[in-house]
């Protein structure tokens, strides 16, 4: 039997805290690409799905683990495989035919027969007539149009794609998807198999044959849907809403640790705290109460009518659900009977409920308020509360993770913050 | 194939024929190559220290000095340009290199520039017995050394800042490290190398100035340039001689403007990502003769393939190496590399400190702390006079877009313009009206870098959004309110960076402002600038050591403890975004 054309085995991935001690990101990820598949990564923002494709690429060396490309370990970007990236990754000094030509270029491919390639490549996309554009003069479509052309150039075997169409607006991304599509269908481009990792779920479940859904920490794959009905799919068709359904279901339901149904634990100091505003928070609440949902709504009806993506909506939903304002089930969201009193109530008891949410639900909260009430000047720099989050998260999550809950305890008046000095304190109550 | 003369008959690429702005640009490159030609030969012209060097008052051998000024400044410039390239690079590539480059850096950022000229002139002239070529050397050095630094400096932070996906796709598409530097890191630094060249180039010309007329040991040698010119005209009190320098200089600044910084500064647009929306769309008449004549598409041809032959060559010699991969130094080795670095700079501290012991006593080693503060004093008033004169001023011309696009240009070149060239101007009305040196000396250390705050304000002010003035205007904003909530807030980043320029190029002008001369009358304000322009006529080499690193402890102590300090403030919180 060949060997299959991409396969990673119990691929980790850890990263070094600043006190040495290690982080794991990836949990023994195995994984198969076939002759001829289209597997989607659909995953939470930091799931570690984009760090995986990396890893696949050869970009980043695994900790742990292998990446085979037929047959041959990956330890290093290889011939046939190519990427596409989320903000293009064009050369802004070269035109579109010095971009697309630039990987031929470092094959050693010659003059003419470089240009004829490129040529091809760049009609084959559509991007004919603009051979002589810089990027800066191109919308952002006709951008990853150049981004697609200088990676099916190189003719690989497999395209790895990092949100290729995240960037673009909805009617873009569409065109450009299908346009792939049908040169992928058409077998007109050599390509074997396509990974794809993206935050769309209708995107993932038009175009795909395999969807993987990564869990977070540590990432790790949770489920692997087949999707075995034929391209084109009909959005909304019955079968199609089906795999939809069952993919919110599989991102928003399961607890914590990966176990279907189970009911979320309570969750400690060191928890990576969604990202979520509490505007937006108090309008989807808005949106959840009001006709037609009236308490309830089936998610991706929600997603669709409010307008935001999964990365966008999947935080606020989280912090929902650890703040006991509602409660997710069967890719359905309903409103608790705290979240229905907090959509009821006006502006000023709105901020009570909150307040008293967070004390309940969230210990980081309730930590620092505490820390602030000990101490006799009741203040506390931010950076102490930093270093205790980074022994949890990365640096950077750690930072995000602290600003999210400072803004959560200021709107809630828990507790006050002064930017000059960085100095958490309880002025003012 | 089609044979003439027994040899195949290439065919001539098309967009490499001769086309009618080759009938400009022919003669004006080989013109050019002639006159390089022609003073690189006068330079390394026979010479032994002590034999006199005439220079002519004649207004007619002005432009000849000027050219020989001019070659002076372009070698430092290529010089500084490959220093600036190699040194950021391998700065920015090798972390061990990186702990000792980055410091260093810092430190010669704040060596006054005609230090490094007292320091090395002997050096070179022992490298080249017999010919002026050591003296040219040391020249162009110190030039060099007022440019380098901060071009390196743009280029490491161009180079530790491009975007992680560019790399990730240079690496996707296989590119060799050669090919990446080139076409993807340097390409990256252009932009905001330009434009430091061109203020490094700016402050060139008060070196190029002062620094043709070196003291060596007491023996003053006048290399044939403007400065030299300007020198010898002090000595006879030629005020006319000056008026010509002046005029000449004008001349000569405002030709490396036209036919090297537009038309660079406009092709430095390609390499930026996005472009900006105050854009000027018109094309320098040099850059369109440039990139029309075919004689340039030759050129560029003949660069690009030797540059693909070295990638070629490398990575053929790279394939047969397999590659390293994932080598992580150890911590322990770190560790003592870190110990050693910090033991040599130790020991390199302690071994000036001895020598400047062996020769200088206690008491005036505090003395020249003394004039150290006392020249800090100047700046720091200086400054804050030109604040308030130029702060004022700037917000007004900022307001007006109109007038600020046609005023920056003239501020820029203002700010290239030599000071120094005016010296004599000033020490004349000094002696006039019976000034004091002390008090009205000072100036002059201001009078080429006020320009800096001139220039930041106007971009400051400029660049304020017009919403926000107009919703100031909506609320009723005005007067002290207004500039103490709105202007001074909006423009306080761009006048820090313009005052530190001021400040820094002030401390270094303490050299040649704070002694001047006319004819025979020498007038002197106390200050350390005085201090090492005197030790160093005298060649008294612990002196100088001891003045130029107490002038450096105090330019690093105000980096650190003032400027930085400004400068996080404004980056923290009074950004406009």
């Amino acid at each position: 039997m060949p060997a299959p054309l991409l396969r990673s085995g119990a691929i980790c991935k850890t990263y070094q805290m600043p006190d040495h001690r290690a982080r794991l990101v990836l949990d023994h990820l195995d994984f198969t690409l076939g002759d001829g598949q289209i597997v989607a990564i659909l995953g939470k923002s930091g799931s570690g799905k984009s760090t995986f494709l990396r890893i696949l690429a050869g970009l980043v060396p695994p900790s742990d683990g292998v990446v085979e490309y037929r047959g041959h370990p990956v330890g290093e970007p290889v011939h046939g495989i190519a990427m596409v990236f989320q903000s293009y990754a064009l050369f802004p000094w070269l035109t579109v035919l010095g971009n697309v030509e630039l990987g031929l270029e470092a094959q050693g491919i010659a003059g003419a027969e470089r240009r004829r390639r490129a040529v091809d490549a760049i009609d084959l996309i559509g991007l004919d007539g603009f051979e002589n554009a810089y990027p800066k003069e191109l919308s952002g479509g006709m951008r990853q149009r150049v981004g697609f052309a200088r990676a099916l150039v190189v003719n690989p075997d497999i395209l790895l794609l990092d949100e290729p169409f995240s960037s673009l607006d909805v009617l873009t991304a569409e065109t450009l998807r299908g346009d792939l599509m049908d040169l992928w269908d058409a077998r007109r481009i050599p390509t074997k198999g396509i990974v794809l990792v993206s935050h769309n779920i209708e995107e993932a479940v038009e175009i795909a044959d395999r969807i993987l859904i990564f869990g977070s920490d540590p990432g790790r794959i949770r489920a692997d849907i087949p999707i075995p009905q034929p391209r084109p799919r009909a959005a909304q068709g019955a079968g199609f809403r089906q795999i939809v359904d069952q993919v919110y279901t599989l991102l928003t339901e399961t607890g914590r640790d990966g176990r279907r149904g189970a009911k979320p634990e309570p969750i400690g100091i060191g928890y990576r705290l969604p990202d979520a505003a509490v505007q937006q928070l108090s309008g989807l609440i808005d949106n959840l109460s009001e006709p037609p949902y009236g308490g309830r709504a089936d998610l991706p009806h929600l997603a669709d009518e409010v307008g935001l993506g999964m990365d966008e909506l999947f935080p606020l939903i989280e912090t929902l659900q650890l703040l006991g304002f509602a409660h997710v089930s069967g890719g359905d969201i309903e409103l608790t009977t705290a979240g229905r009193a907090y959509a009821e109530a006006d502006m000023l008891a709105r901020k009570q409920l909150f307040a008293d949410a967070l004390l309940k639900h969230v210990p980081l909260v309730v930590h620092i308020r505490r820390v602030l009430d000990e101490r006799p000047g009741h203040r506390a720099p931010a950076a102490r509360f930093l270093r205790e989050l980074e022994d949890h998260l990365s640096e950077e999550e750690a930072e995000r993770v602290l600003d999210t809950v400072i803004n959560w305890g200021r709107h809630a008046e828990i507790f006050a913050y002064d930017y000059d000095s960085e100095v958490l304190n309880l002025e003012n109550f | 194939m089609e044979q003439r003369w027994g040899l195949p008959l290439v065919a001539w690429p098309r967009r490499l024929r001769p086309n009618t702005w080759d009938l400009v640009a022919l003669p004006l490159v080989l013109g050019l190559l002639a006159l390089i030609g022609w003073g690189s030969l006068a330079m390394s012209a026979r010479y032994h220290v002590g034999q006199p060097l005439v220079i002519s008052l004649d207004p007619w051998r002005l432009p000849e000095y000027a050219l020989r000024t001019v070659l002076r400044m372009a070698w430092a410039l290529i010089a500084s340009l490959i220093f600036s390239l190699a040194y950021a690079a391998l700065a920015a590539k090798s972390r061990q290199a990186e702990k000792i480059l980055i410091p260093l850096l810092d430190v010669l950022q704040s060596v006054p520039i005609l230090g490094f000229l007292s320091i090395t002139v002997t050096g070179f002239i022992a490298l080249f017995p017999g010919r002026l070529l050591g003296v040219e050397c040391a020249a162009i050095f110190a030039i060099f050394t007022s440019q380098a630094w901060n071009m390196t400096f743009s280029v490491y932070q161009s180079l530790r800042t491009v975007p992680a996906e560019l790399i990730e796709a240079a690496r996707m598409y296989h590119l060799s490290p050669w090919r990446r530097f080139w076409r993807l890191e340097v390409p990256h630094a252009i932009p905001s190398l330009v434009w430091n060249m061109m203020m490094s180039v700016s402050g060139g010309w008060f070196f190029v100035v002062a620094s043709e007329a070196i003291t060596v040991a007491g023996q003053t040698i006048l290399l044939p340039g403007i400065g030299s010119y300007i020198a010898v005209a002090i000595e006879q009190k030629n005020l006319a001689a000056i008026g010509w320098a002046v005029l000449v200089m004008f001349v000569v600044i405002l030709l490396y403007d036209q036919l090297l910084f537009r038309p660079l500064l406009a092709w430095s647009r390609k390499f930026q990502p996005e472009s900006s929306a105050s854009e000027e769309n018109v094309r320098p008449w040099f850059l369109i003769m440039l990139q029309r004549a075919r004689l340039f598409d030759l050129v560029q041809a003949g660069l690009l393939g030797i540059n693909h032959g070295i990638d070629n060559a490398i990575a053929r010699l790279s394939r047969a190496r397999p590659p390293f991969s994932g080598r992580r130094s150890q911590p322990s080795f770190e560790r003592l590399y870190d110990i050693t670095v910090l033991a040599c700079a130790l020991a390199a501290a302690a071994w000036l400190v001895v020598f400047i012991r062996a020769h200088v006593d206690a008491a005036e080693i505090g003395w020249v702390f003394v004039l150290g503060m006392i020249t800090a004093v100047r700046v720091l008033v200086l400054i804050a006079v030109a604040s308030l004169v130029w702060v004022p001023i700037g917000v007004a011309i900022g307001l007006r877009p109109h007038l600020a696009d046609r005023v920056q240009p003239i501020v820029q070149f203002l700010a290239a313009f030599p000071a120094n060239l005016f010296f004599p101007v000033v020490v004349v009305l000094i002696l006039r009206f019976h000034l004091n040196p002390e008090i009205w000396l000072s100036p002059l250390m201001i009078l080429g870098t006020q320009w800096y705050i001139l220039f930041n304000v106007i971009g400051g002010a400029a660049a304020l959004p017009a919403e926000l003035q107009r919703a100031a205007q909506n609320l009723g904003v005005r007067r002290w309110l207004w500039w103490r909530r709105v202007m001074l807030p909006a423009i306080f980043p761009a006048y820090v960076t313009g005052a530190v320029t001021a400040a820094g190029g002030s401390w270094n002008a303490s050299i040649v402002a704070e002694i001047v001369q006319w004819g025979n009358t020498v007038l002197t304000a106390t200050g350390i600038g005085a201090y090492i322009a005197r030790t160093t006529a005298a060649g008294d080499g612990a002196r100088i050591a001891l003045g130029i690193s107490v002038l450096c402890l105090y330019v690093l102590a105000f980096n650190r403890l003032l400027w930085r300090r400004l400068y996080d403030l404004a980056a923290e919180r009074l950004r406009l975004d």
